[in-house]
Order: C-alpha cells, then structure tokens, then sequence
C-alpha cells in the first residue's frame, strides 16, 4: 500500500464533478479539522482509494473502480456513477 | 467506452510520443503531442493509463514538467523504481512514434499562480523536481519578479533532472536561487558531507517565516513529511506550505 494524499484523487473526482476538487474544503466530521481536499492522506490500491482525515484519521472519502462505474462514498452516503 | 466529451468533463484521450529525453541514467521525459490540450498551470498533472491486450489496465500519475506559453508539447518526466511497474516501461520501452493514453490536465491546488505576488520555496526531492521544474519555467518565461528559491535533495550529482538548464536558469533568470542537497555522494570539493535535508537546510536556504513565502514541497512520501514538518516548527504557516506525495518511502 502505497500513502499518497489527495492530489493523487484529483484525476478521478475531476471525472465525476466535471471541475477540479482538490483545492475545495472538507470538514472532518470527526473532528472538525477542514483543509483542501488535496491535504487527505491517502492509501491506494484499498481495494480502492481511502482517503482519511489528516489530524484524527476519520475515513472521510472511499472511491473504488468497478467495471462500468466509479463508487464513491462520502460519510455514509455512496454515489454510484457511470463511466 | 466511446463517450462524446462533455464540457469540463475529463476524458482519456490518445497523445503520441513524439520524442523522448533522458535526463538522469534513471529519469527519463517524454516529449507528448496531445491533439486538443486545453492548457495547464504550473504544477498540474496528468494521469497515464497502459492497458495490457488481456484488458488489465494501470493507472498511475505525472506530473507536468513543461510550462505552458499557448501551444506546444506537454513534458513529462519519469523517475524508473526497479521493482515498479508502470515507471520501467516508460523509461526503457516506451519510444518516439508510440501512443499512450491519458487524461489531464489535472489538479488545481498544488499550482503556482504567476499572480501571487510573494515570494517563492520550492522543495524537491528526488523526481519531485518535476512539477517546480515547470513553476520555475513559467517564471522565467513570464519574466515574472517574484523571488524563488529551490532546495533539490538528490542521491548524488548525477540524479539531478534538469541540471544543465537550472544552471543556466540560475545566471539568466534574475531572483531564483538553486542549492542542492546530496544524501548519498557529494560532487568533489562540496563543503558538508552527504546528508539528509534537515533544520539548518531550510532555514539558512529558504525564506524566514516573516515573508510568508509560498512553499511548495513535493517528492516521495517520507521527504515531504520530514520537509513539511520542518518548516512549519521553523514557524511557517501550514496553510501556505503545499505538499504533493508521490507515495514511496
Ligand atoms: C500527483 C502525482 C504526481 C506524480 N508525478 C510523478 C512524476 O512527475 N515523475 C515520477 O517519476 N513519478 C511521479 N509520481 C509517482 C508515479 O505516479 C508512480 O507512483 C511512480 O512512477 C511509480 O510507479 P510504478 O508503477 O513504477 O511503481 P509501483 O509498481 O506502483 O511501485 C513499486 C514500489 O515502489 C514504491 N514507490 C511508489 N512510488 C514511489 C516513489 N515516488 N518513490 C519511491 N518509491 C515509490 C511502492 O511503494 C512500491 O514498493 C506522481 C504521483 C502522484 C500521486
Ligand atoms: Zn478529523
């Protein structure tokens, strides 16, 4: 596993929002840390990516390949989106 | 998957090789014709896909080492792992004439925006070095005024990407400043043995935290955390120090 941070999720949250992500915020809600998207620590392959809060480690992001589409998981909620 | 491209939707596309470059015995650039590139800011990558006849696909990330001055070929340059599995095609195989799919550009928050009026720390390690190297070509290019300084940690000399041009950059370009950091072999007549990028490296070779420069640092994993964690003790505001992993150790 390799740790990268959230630069590396810039290319496939791009696909899904049609802009780029990484300069937006989160607020953690764990702790409520906020920072740029691009600050998540990052592990991949998972299977798929994770991406954890930098302060307490709270998963805030999951983004997994599947064969047609992208899942990506935000808290509790999961979008499903086709290639 | 053949899908019409919807605005501001990023999609692979095919780019041809149209030369290639070597800049170290181990790094490697590729010269790529991309048909319709939009463009990119200093710092931006791009993503590269290889997919095998039996479909088995890999997909990994480059960051841009050209500037962009309206048109032209988009650079890349590859750092080969000899256990990798994407790096050592792109550095040995790959050749002039060949395709290769991608998408980009990509990223917009590791970027240097030639309108930041404030001074500038670029921190490499290794093939780090790429997405300064083309911050530092917009500079020059742009003749823009604000000071830069590059920290480049290198094995020794000879793994140094770009040395010629930053030598000649550092006479021509008024305001930038380049000191290496050798960890493993110093160049003859060096004054400090090899070391490691530490405390006294950032603080007498960047700028005080008083200037609230914008940093950029970026390398493997480990190298922009020791970095990172370095200038903000020295007291430099988290918010501006910009990091970019390329994962490794
Ligand atoms: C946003 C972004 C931009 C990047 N830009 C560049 C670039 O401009 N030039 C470039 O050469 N690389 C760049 N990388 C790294 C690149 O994407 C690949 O990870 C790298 O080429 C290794 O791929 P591989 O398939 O050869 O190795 P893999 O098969 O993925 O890994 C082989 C082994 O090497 C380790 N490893 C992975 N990456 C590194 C590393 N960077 N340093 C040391 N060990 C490592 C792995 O943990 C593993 O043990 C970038 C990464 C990101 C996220
Ligand atoms: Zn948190």
């Amino acid at each position: 596993m390799t740790e990268l941070d959230g630069n590396s999720l810039a290319g496939d949250l791009a696909e899904i929002f049609a802009r780029d992500m990484t300069a937006a915020r989160f607020t953690c809600g764990g702790c409520r840390h906020t920072g740029a998207v691009a600050t998540l620590r990052v592990w991949t392959p998972a299977p798929g990516v994770v991406a954890r809060c930098p302060r307490c480690g709270d998963v805030l992001l999951r983004l997994v390949h599947t064969g047609g589409s992208v899942l990506l998981t935000l808290g509790t909620t999961r979008l499903e989106v086709p290639r | 998957m053949v899908r019409a491209a919807l605005p501001g939707r990023l999609s692979w596309q095919a780019a041809t090789v149209s030369a290639v470059r070597e800049e170290t015995p181990s790094a490697r650039t590729l010269i790529l014709d991309i048909p319709d590139w939009s463009g990119h800011l200093p710092g931006q990558h791009l993503d590269l896909r290889l997919t095998a006849e039996d479909g088995y696909s890999a997909q990994r990330s480059y960051s841009i080492a050209s500037d962009w001055p309206g048109d032209g070929p988009v650079e890349i340059t590859i750092q080969r792992l000899d256990d990798g599995e994407v790096s050592p095609y792109l550095t040995d195989v790959v050749q002039a004439g060949d395709q290769i799919e991608l998408r980009g550009p990509i990223g917009g928050w590791f970027v240097w925006r030639a309108a930041q009026p404030v001074p500038v720390l670029l921190v490499a390690g290794g093939s780090g070095i790429v997405p300064l190297m083309s911050m530092i070509r917009d500079r020059g290019r742009r003749r823009a005024r604000q000071p830069f300084r590059l920290i480049y940690s290198v094995r020794t000399p000879q793994d140094a990407c770009y040395a010629d041009e930053l030598r000649r950059r550092v006479r021509d370009d008024p305001g930038l400043d380049v000191h290496f950091v050798y960890t493993r072999k110093a160049p003859d007549g060096w004054p400090a043995p090899p070391k490691r990028i530490d405390v006294a490296t950032l603080n007498s070779h960047g700028w005080p935290p008083d200037f609230a420069p914008d940093v950029f640092v970026c390398g493997p994993t480990a190298f922009v955390e020791t970095a990172a964690d370095i200038l903000v003790a020295l007291g430099h505001d988290p918010k501006k120090v910009r990091t970019e992993r390329f994962g490794g150790k």
